[in-house]
């Protein structure tokens, strides 16, 4: 049992650094949620994408370096150290591109990989509808079959940044007659094609940050079907698995976040108040076991399943816990917009999106614990 | 890069897992809160063989070389069987005794190697003081030795016979962050006992029947279960990484952060597992108790969590 990192890790850290010495802009950008924001973080994704950084673990011929998880690990630790911008194009990056590398086709992977590292086109998830949410199997939008492909038609919605973003993707029930994870079809469409109306939700804060999507008759080529027809539950789970282990939330990011909260306290805090200390050393050490968690988890041989539902309840209520302190640090500032503000009402949303921490419980509970199977 | 237990040490830890299993140490321990130390002599003899007390020995003196990462493996087993006596106090008397050195680590270290010492160390107060071979005080910067026995103090947990020791004879300085080994070692017996907990508690889950149905299908007892489970997944991990920096001088930190996140994760799971027995593990007959009391216990022993966020933010 070792946490040494061998020298080829170490020559990436230094690569990763120097680079982001050089690159990082010395503002911070614009929110990401406002339209001038989505513009300068797409701005950056070209920059990332040019010195080969903005999706390493793919394989070289789509923009990345082949890189392993320890070197993700790696680089996430040096890109939140470095206060680098928030990262406009996690949900392709991190949703969709997973699945495609699992289940595209050489041309899908060739068409779509390429453009996704320059961030020339920022994707957005089209899982949520407004009678499916944690029950996702009840989704009701559907794909119709026509000639050389499908006729999307229906209601999306909770879709991250899709007021800005160019494409989408997501399950459609493409067999009229089924029922429940059976008979859907896990489909790419463009969010200027005709018969799509985006609508922006102002999310807690009113930032636009996430958007519906009504879908009237909207034509999807048979290229843009990821896996068999009718076989997209299975593909889409795929997904998930990989939303709810490390990579939606690296560990870096939250030992940076601890770092900053540490001289935040250092500057801000009442030395005698016991109460904000040990909130802050409580943060300081979920950070590390988060981060020493994510070892464990690319040190391990079998396949992690269900446990990846541990590691999105951890992250995304540790989130709300350290930005929670900060803004009590801050104290009558704690209100003023500001990036802990920022990351507060984004981490907020955390316990909900992919996947509600009731569902990921429930999954802990019957598939990692064994417990019987019951009703929600 | 390899933060896991390998092959070796996982088999370790079944092992001990196994001979723990078939000797009835919840029997152990409630002889051992009767002042009958016999069987638990016995787990002893029996976990010397396996040769646990000898990891926390130098090999000059008949041990294994200090192996933190086996020790604290060990500890783990240990507190998932809640086997009784001075471990902890064990351990964190071989860094005393290495450092004071002399004829008096080469009398003691062997005999702690070979299981056939039981040494208390007050922290204030001394575990077992009344049967341990050897009882160390910590005071005023110095290791001194004790009289046996002592005044004594009666903890939630009977098995923790605690006394007041009173300090007779100087050996010599306390090493720097001298007690760490054994907070370490505490920290990993906080999450066995955590774990033993989670273990019965599901079962129990499983088994016992309201309204027609097993507990365990309501959500609300599902979700009380996979928290603590959460909790105990993320504590293990800051374990193992105190136990690498061992010999470091992040190790007081690491400990320290160690010693928090098993304290919290072990308590709230003894919690967890009280309301999800209901009345029966509010018993003492009934032996998830004993995990129980042990756990809060040991979640103020060898430094609260107040104490040691206190301690790691000055070390940051």
């Amino acid at each position: 049992m070792d946490l040494e990192f061998p020298p080829a890790q170490q020559a990436f850290r230094a690569e990763v650094s120097e680079w982001l010495r050089a690159n990082v802009p010395a503002e911070p950008l614009p929110s990401l949620e406002t339209r001038e924001g989505f513009a300068a973080h797409r701005a950056w994704e070209r920059r990332l994408g040019e010195a080969r950084l903005s999706a390493i673990t793919w394989p070289e011929q789509y923009g990345g370096r082949d890189a392993s998880p320890l070197d993700w690990l790696v680089f996430e630790e040096e890109y939140y150290a470095a206060g680098a911008p928030g990262r406009v194009s996690q949900n392709g990056v991190n949703l969709l591109a997973p699945t495609l590398l699992k289940h595209g086709t050489p041309e899908q992977l060739a068409r779509v990989l390429p453009s996704m590292a320059s961030g020339e086109v920022i994707w957005a998830q089209a899982w949520s509808e407004p009678g499916a949410g944690s029950d996702l199997a009840a989704l009701r939008a559907t794909a119709t079959r026509v000639d050389g492909g499908w006729r999307l038609n229906g209601q999306k919605t909770w879709s991250s940044r899709a007021a800005f973003a160019d494409r989408g993707f997501g399950l459609f029930r493409s067999d009229p007659e089924s029922r429940r994870h059976k008979g859907l079809t896990y489909l790419m469409f463009p969010l200027d094609a005709e018969g799509v109306t985006v609508r922006p939700i102002g999310r807690l804060d009113g930032k636009p940050a996430f958007a519906e999507l009504f879908l009237d008759d909207v034509f999807v080529p048979d290229a843009d079907v990821i896996g068999e027809p009718g076989g997209g539950w299975r593909v889409a789970m795929s997904t998930a698995g990989n939303e709810r282990g490390l990579t939606l939330r690296s560990p870096g990011r939250y030992t940076a976040a601890a770092d900053r909260l540490l001289e935040l306290w250092r500057r801000r805090a009442d030395p005698s108040d016991t109460a904000l200390r040990d909130r802050v050393a409580d943060a300081w050490i979920k950070a590390r076991a988060y981060r020493l968690k994510g070892f464990e988890t690319i040190s391990r041989t079998d396949d992690i399943g269900a446990e990846a539902s541990l590691n999105k309840v951890f992250w995304s209520e540790f989130d709300i816990e350290l930005h929670e302190t900060a803004l009590d640090l801050l104290d009558t500032d704690g209100e003023l917009d500001s990036e802990w503000l920022e990351g507060y009402v984004f981490a907020l949303a955390g316990p909900i999106y992919a996947g509600t921490n009731e569902i990921q419980r429930d999954v802990i509970a019957e598939r990692v614990l064994g417990l019987p199977r019951g009703s929600r | 890069m390899r933060f896991v237990l390998d092959g070796d040490q996982r088999l370790f830890a079944d092992s001990l897992h196994k001979l723990l299993e078939r000797s009835d140490t919840p029997g152990a321990v409630r002889a051992w809160a009767a002042g009958d130390h016999a069987p638990g002599r016995r787990l002893w003899k029996a976990l010397a063989e396996a040769g646990v007390f000898a990891l926390a020995v130098p090999e000059e003196h008949d041990g294994a070389g200090v192996l933190p990462v086996e020790l604290v493996t060990a500890l783990h087993e240990l507190g998932r069987h809640a086997v009784p006596g001075p471990v902890v106090e064990t351990v964190a008397a071989t860094t005393l005794l290495a450092a004071v050195g002399g004829d008096t680590a080469a009398e003691w270290l062997p005999r702690v190697a070979a299981g056939e010492a039981l040494v208390s160390v007050a922290h204030p107060y001394a575990l077992d003081a009344d049967v341990a071979d050897l009882v160390l005080v910590v005071q005023d910067g110095h290791v001194h030795v004790a009289e046996p026995g002592g005044t004594p103090r009666t903890s939630l947990d009977p098995a923790r016979r605690l006394f007041e020791a009173t300090p007779v004879r100087v050996l010599g300085p306390v090493p720097e962050n001298g007690l760490d080994l054994g907070v370490l070692a505490c920290a990993a017996q906080q999450i066995g006992v955590g774990r033993r907990l989670l273990e019965v508690s599901v079962e129990y889950a499983k088994a016992r029947q309201q309204f027609g149905r097993p507990i365990g299908e309501f959500q609300a007892v599902k979700h009380h279960l996979a928290d603590a489970l959460v909790e105990l997944e993320y504590a293990r991990p800051l374990v193992h990484a105190a136990a690498l920096s061992y010999g470091s001088h992040d190790f007081a930190r690491d400990v320290s952060a160690a010693k928090v996140a098993a304290s919290e994760a072990s308590y709230r799971t003894a919690k967890t597992a009280l309301q999800v027995h209901g009345a029966i593990a509010y018993t003492d007959e009934y032996d998830p108790s004993l995990w129980i009391r042990k756990a809060r216990a040991l979640h103020t022993a060898w430094g609260s969590p107040s104490v040691h966020r206190a301690r790691l933010l000055a070390a940051l």
